[in-house]
């Protein structure tokens, strides 16, 4: 990871919105994919110990992030767990991943909030300007 | 928003005349402060679902409304399918037929003051609440179908509840035409484990008291009298509602060019009801409605448990269920002829007026239930569906306070153990395994529940009841 990576939350009336920034596509996604374990709990409490391995597919880098951040959203409610660390690789749109993690344990992560979905709310994936890529988009909480 | 956007009808009426690609005229139910607190998001996404194909009457958004996506929250809105209407997944949201139900107990504060402690400490147990919680069963495929297909009647069949709860739900407790089969996999296997739970944001379950009534006959046909304990319990569709909202949201993002739809917003992605997708979604959606019904009988079970160990004299006969998040097909006089529409309610409750054929015999004569949550620690509200209603927005009201500012800020201006403590020192005690949660759902960072059901009230959408209070909160 180089400087230009991170992560960030941004408002919305209702619900939250994840950001991430990063060199390339791929950093902007891992980024925006802390972002969203952060809703949750302090991704610095998650250790990195389980791996899976995830895709996904969808006709433009937009629609990807959701698709990435919605598989995501499934695997911690389907296997009960957090993730702090994650590999994406993005050739087209296709999204594949190595993604680590732990086990949810409610006294230690006192886990703020389930996320319910992410969504298409002020959903942006693009190159700014200044050479740094920007994915982010509002998680239904 | 500024009200010079708006022809004002009434005191609490303003209408957007239709323009560009509108069909219809947008209607926001407000007083002015509402209106002017409004985020602007509301003006257009009221405005963009009033350019849907189909739609009939006006685009709605009700006092309590806010920015959601594609819909506002606190929008209505409805098609017909034979003038080529819609369904849209992001109308319903992402927690299909999230709602509310009532529960009387026969108790008054006197009855719990001395058990409040032992009562909350009792219900943070058995309610599994928050991320990570699990319920007590696990559903196979075919409990699962069957789960979703029959409702809150599948859980009473089961030996959650009795067959009176049944009427006092919406739908008799059982959405028709729920099809299994249009539910993925996924879905199915997100609530593998979470039937019988909570959930967390905004969901609770409070002990409450009602501590004035507006409406003495009804609140008596209601069976609410003050001092009155009751129970309600705020929860959705859980996981398999949102898996179902998350893939038709994309579904219909993906092919409405396919249908010839032109979105003015990627999110109120929809298709035609006629369409082999608008039924599919129709068809899950159905058993998402199902699914939040059976939760929330599941949810009722483990109430009365609770009670019966603590406080054995008291029964918990079922008020009403509403849902706030639905789409379902309902005949209105539109022009002076009956019509059968596809009416989306997002964020806002069905308000049935006094003689509509849906409610049950003891409550036809009042009007239906409209139960309002309010924020943790502030009043919610029970109000009675109008006549008058009937005719302003298809029969509906607002369904809660809505936020004033975002989790982000709250988190800035509160914390969670502050917040506690506080209420606590107002007679409140809160349950929550999240401090951080709490924090993000302190009382401040919504809108006062108050003005809103006032609003709703002065507009003749439904008329208020009585107010209750919270004694004990669990949240998830």
């Amino acid at each position: 990871m180089n400087t230009t990576s991170r992560w960030e939350h941004f408002p919305h009336q209702a619900d939250i919105g994840v950001r991430g920034m990063g060199a390339t596509l791929e950093q902007a996604f891992e980024q925006a994919a802390l972002a969203l374990t952060a809703v949750i709990t302090d991704p610095a409490e998650v250790v990195a110990m389980e791996r899976l391995q995830l895709t996904c597919m969808a006709p433009n880098a937009e629609l990807l992030l959701v698709d990435w951040l919605n598989s995501l959203i499934f695997e911690m409610a389907t296997r009960n767990m957090l993730f702090s660390r994650f590999e994406v690789h993005i050739d087209g749109n296709d999204l594949t991943a190595q993604v680590w993690g732990e086990a949810l344990e409610v006294e230690r992560h006192h886990p703020a909030v389930e996320i319910k979905g992410a969504t298409y709310t002020s959903l942006k994936v693009a190159k700014q300007p200044d050479g740094i890529w920007l994915a982010q988009c509002v998680v239904d909480v | 928003m500024d009200p010079a956007l708006f022809e004002r009808k009434s005191e609490i009426e303003w209408h957007i005349r239709p323009f560009g690609k509108m069909l219809v005229p947008g209607v926001i139910f407000a007083d002015e402060k509402l209106l002017r607190e409004m985020d602007a998001k509301v003006y257009e996404q009221v405005t963009n679902v009033a350019m849907l194909p189909g739609i009939v009457g006006a685009s709605y958004a009700m006092p309590d409304a806010h920015w959601g996506y594609g819909f506002p929250i606190g929008g209505v809105a409805a098609f017909d399918a034979d003038a080529g209407g819609v369904v849209s997944a992001g109308g319903v949201g992402f927690d299909i037929s999230c709602g509310v139900r009532t529960l009387h107990t026969g108790m008054n504060i006197a009855d719990i003051d001395a058990v409040r402690e032992r009562l909350a400490d009792a219900l943070y147990r058995t309610i599994p609440a928050g991320m990570g919680s699990t319920g007590a069963i696990r559903l196979d495929g075919t409990q699962m179908d069957a789960m979703l297909r029959g409702g809150a009647r599948w859980a009473v069949e089961r030996g959650y509840g009795t067959a009176a709860d049944l009427e006092r739900i919406e739908e008799g407790g059982c959405m028709y035409g729920a099809d299994p089969s249009r539910v993925s996999d996924q879905a199915k296997k997100r609530q593998r484990d979470e039937m019988g739970t909570l959930g967390s944001g905004n969901h609770y379950l409070e002990i409450q008291q009602v501590n004035e009534v507006y409406a003495q006959e009804i609140a008596s046909t209601f069976g609410v009298s003050e001092g009155d304990i009751v129970v309600s319990i705020h929860c959705g569709s859980r996981g398999l509602g949102h898996q179902i909202g998350t893939e038709f949201l994309k579904k219909m993002v993906m092919e409405a060019a396919g249908y010839g739809i032109t979105m003015p917003d990627r999110e109120l992605a929809c298709a035609p009801i006629a369409s082999p997708l608008g039924q599919d979604y129709l068809g899950a959606m159905r058993a998402g409605i199902n699914c939040a019904l059976a939760n929330r009988q599941m949810l009722t079970h483990l109430t009365r448990q609770v009670f019966s160990q603590i406080l054995p004299q008291a029964q918990l006969p079922l008020l009403y269920d509403v849902s706030h998040n639905t789409c379902k097909v309902e005949e209105h006089m539109v022009d002076g002829r009956s019509r059968k529409l596809y009416v989306h309610r997002k964020g806002a409750t069905r308000a049935f007026g006094p003689g509509h054929p849906d409610l049950p015999l003891a409550l036809r004569k009042s009007g239906q239930p409209v139960l309002i949550g309010g924020s943790m620690g502030t009043a919610s509200y029970i109000l009675s569906g109008t006549e008058q209603g009937m005719g302003l927005a298809f029969g509906s009201a607002c369904h809660g306070a809505g936020r004033a500012m975002s989790r982000h800020q709250a988190l800035r201006n509160w914390g969670g153990r502050k917040v506690v403590d506080d209420l606590a020192g107002h007679g409140i005690l809160i349950r929550s395994p999240s401090m951080r949660g709490v924090a993000e759902e302190a009382p401040g960072a919504y809108k006062d529940v108050g003005a809103v059901v006032d609003a709703a009230d002065h507009a003749g959408l439904a008329r208020k009841v009585a107010r209750v209070v919270p004694i004990i909160c669990i949240k998830g």
